[in-house]
């Protein structure tokens, strides 16, 4: 069993992820993730020396289009707010991040 | 002879010599639905009113059946694929009421083609799993044996195709989650090659993972459905320019020395005896047909899962950091357990002082195991195994510990994590009548030798022939 993963590790996790928890769902979750890294810690066999990184399976890279606007794939701004639980002026309303 | 029988060969068949309406199939369809899934639960949303309007038109439009090849067909998509004002889910609460106000590329062009669109099917939430117990809609049943897994994620396609409730149930599939309903279930389902089908539209799971595919009665009608998805999109920088083949046309070429490599490491002891048994008949009457069959080893197997933990849900920390209920959609409260756990492991595989450790091990890791692929394909054309280790399970049995379920998935990461086509196709039944399917792999954008495998098999043996009773 690994030693880490501590209930302050699992709030700090919890808290880069934006999802909230009781402590009862905390330790639920420590137990569970502890034991899921107990068995992903694997990979750390594997001899990756100056093995490259796989971003692209079929290693496509650097697609690119031309700048210009197709009007049939852009959503007109009504279209896009339609969805939204509060809107102001056109605009999607959020919470404040400043005081 | 019961309409909803019929494989989507035939029904085209029979509405081509006017056998039957458009508007009689899908009422057919529909009414079967209607009788039996309360009882399976694979949909989440029946458009009844509109599907039967659409069919009425489209039994008005035969003489464009040319420009249209799947004029009246009736479909249905796996509720991760975006539609257009017709709810979309993800089987999650927190999309509960979302409208989307677009269509996904690969359902536009299925519509383009005249297909008509039943409903949307129950899937493990986001995608998140590989049973059906994850969905926030309720569990959908196997209809072979109601107190059994149907497999997931695209659980309500699997079962709906099982249970003749449309001709064609659309998919994804990021570590299995079309080849294992396939397998539970008693059909045809195919992981295409990454980039092989436009992703525009569908609810990302693992981005670079995902591939965008369906699940049919048969091969044919399998191969008949890729014809008109696949092909390169604008709006997916991730798809493929290759040329898209008329998969349909290819299916009658003989199998006569095509090589089909058996990895040791995938016939262990913890495979479950039937499952292997199985196979391996499977394998000799594809020996009989003219195939080699060579043994060959892939070592890093073990591996494989691991390395697909930390990559996907890296991905999945990633994708669903969207839902916010800003834009659309509830807030992040709604997300149930298994979205929390994987995009908590994602989190921690990405963070300060241990992503070195975990991510960027990882992407070292799948470039080693494409590699031995490739090394495989020099010795043979396409490698065959298992789907599952064992024939579909009981509810709860492997959803009370999160890894044990993770571990069913052992057979089928790999071809997410090369990008390889994989195509699962039935190979009998398990005692008590339980379904048990196999998967062909093969090299990227080589989907036409695999359907051409699957297709010679699937001549000898007709599985599909056999149906639940529901």
């Amino acid at each position: 069993m690994i030693k880490e993963l501590t209930p302050g590790q699992v709030k700090h996790i919890a808290q880069l992820a934006k999802l909230n928890f009781s402590e009862k769902e905390l330790k639920k979750f420590q137990e569970q993730l502890a034991k899921i890294f107990d068995y992903i810690d694997l990979i750390g066999e594997i001899e990756i020396e100056k093995v490259p990184e796989t971003f692209h399976p079929t290693g496509s890279k650097n697609v690119f289009r031309e700048d210009i606007v197709d009007d049939s794939t852009v959503l007109a701004q009504e279209k896009v707010l339609e969805n939204a639980p509060e809107t102001y002026k056109g605009y999607f309303k959020t919470k404040a991040i400043f005081q | 002879m019961e309409l909803t029988n019929l494989t989507l060969k035939e029904t085209l068949e029979g509405l081509r010599e006017k056998k039957f309406s458009c508007f009689e199939l899908t009422k057919t369809y529909l009414e079967r639905i209607k009788k039996f899934d309360s009882k399976i639960n694979s949909f989440i949303t029946l458009r009844e009113e509109e599907a039967l309007a659409e069919a009425k038109k489209s039994g008005l439009e035969l003489e464009k059946a040319e420009e249209k090849p799947l004029l009246g067909i009736p479909i249905a998509l796996k509720d991760n694929w975006v539609t257009e004002n017709i709810r979309t889910t993800a089987g999650s609460k927190v999309l509960d009421n979302y409208l989307p106000q677009y269509n996904a590329t690969a359902f536009a062009r299925l519509k383009k083609a005249g297909a008509i669109l039943l409903g949307k099917l129950n899937l493990d939430a986001w995608g998140h799993g590989s049973s059906g117990e994850h969905s926030d809609y309720g569990n959908t049943l196997n209809p072979w044996d109601f107190s059994r897994v149907p497999g997931g994620s695209s659980s309500g396609p699997g079962a709906a195709v099982a249970a003749d409730f449309c001709l064609v149930g659309t998919g994804t599939d990021t570590g299995g989650s079309i080849r294992q309903p396939a397998a539970n279930c008693n059909v045809v389902g195919l992981k295409p090659t990454y980039g092989r089908v436009s992703r525009h539209g569908i609810i990302a799971m693992g981005s670079s993972f995902d591939a965008i595919g369906h699940l049919t009665k048969t091969v044919w009608d399998n191969a008949k459905v890729l014809e008109i998805t696949a092909g390169f999109d604008p709006l997916d920088a991730t798809s493929s320019k290759e040329k898209v083949p008329q998969y349909t046309e290819l299916l009658d070429a003989k199998v006569q020395g095509i090589k089909i490599g058996i990895p040791k490491e995938y016939f262990t002891n913890d495979v479950e005896e039937n499952v292997k048994k199985l196979c391996w008949q499977a394998l000799k009457i594809m020996e009989k047909l003219g195939c080699q069959l060579k043994e060959i080893s892939l070592p890093r197997t073990k591996y494989a899962y691991p390395i697909y933990a930390v990559l996907q849900t890296s991905e999945v920390s990633s994708n669903l950091a969207r839902y916010d209920g800003i834009r659309y959609g509830f807030a992040r409260e709604k997300f149930a357990d298994e979205a929390k756990r994987r995009i908590m492991i994602g989190t921690h595989s990405l963070s300060a002082g241990y992503a070195e450790k975990y991510y960027h091990q990882a992407l070292k890791g799948r470039t080693l195991l494409i590699q031995d692929f490739q090394k495989a394909y020099q010795e043979v054309d396409a490698v065959a195994c298992p789907v599952w280790p064992f024939p579909p399970f009981k509810f709860e049995e492997r959803s009370i510990d999160p890894l044990q379920m993770y571990l069913s998935d052992v057979f089928t990461v790999t071809a997410n994590l090369t990008g390889n086509p994989a195509l699962a196709v039935p190979v009998g039944f398990a005692p008590e009548q339980l379904p048990v399917g196999m998967q062909l792999i093969g090299p990227n954008f080589q989907e036409s030798l695999l359907f051409r495998l699957g297709f010679a098999y699937e001549q000898e043996t007709q599985w599909y022939k056999i149906k639940p009773k529901l």
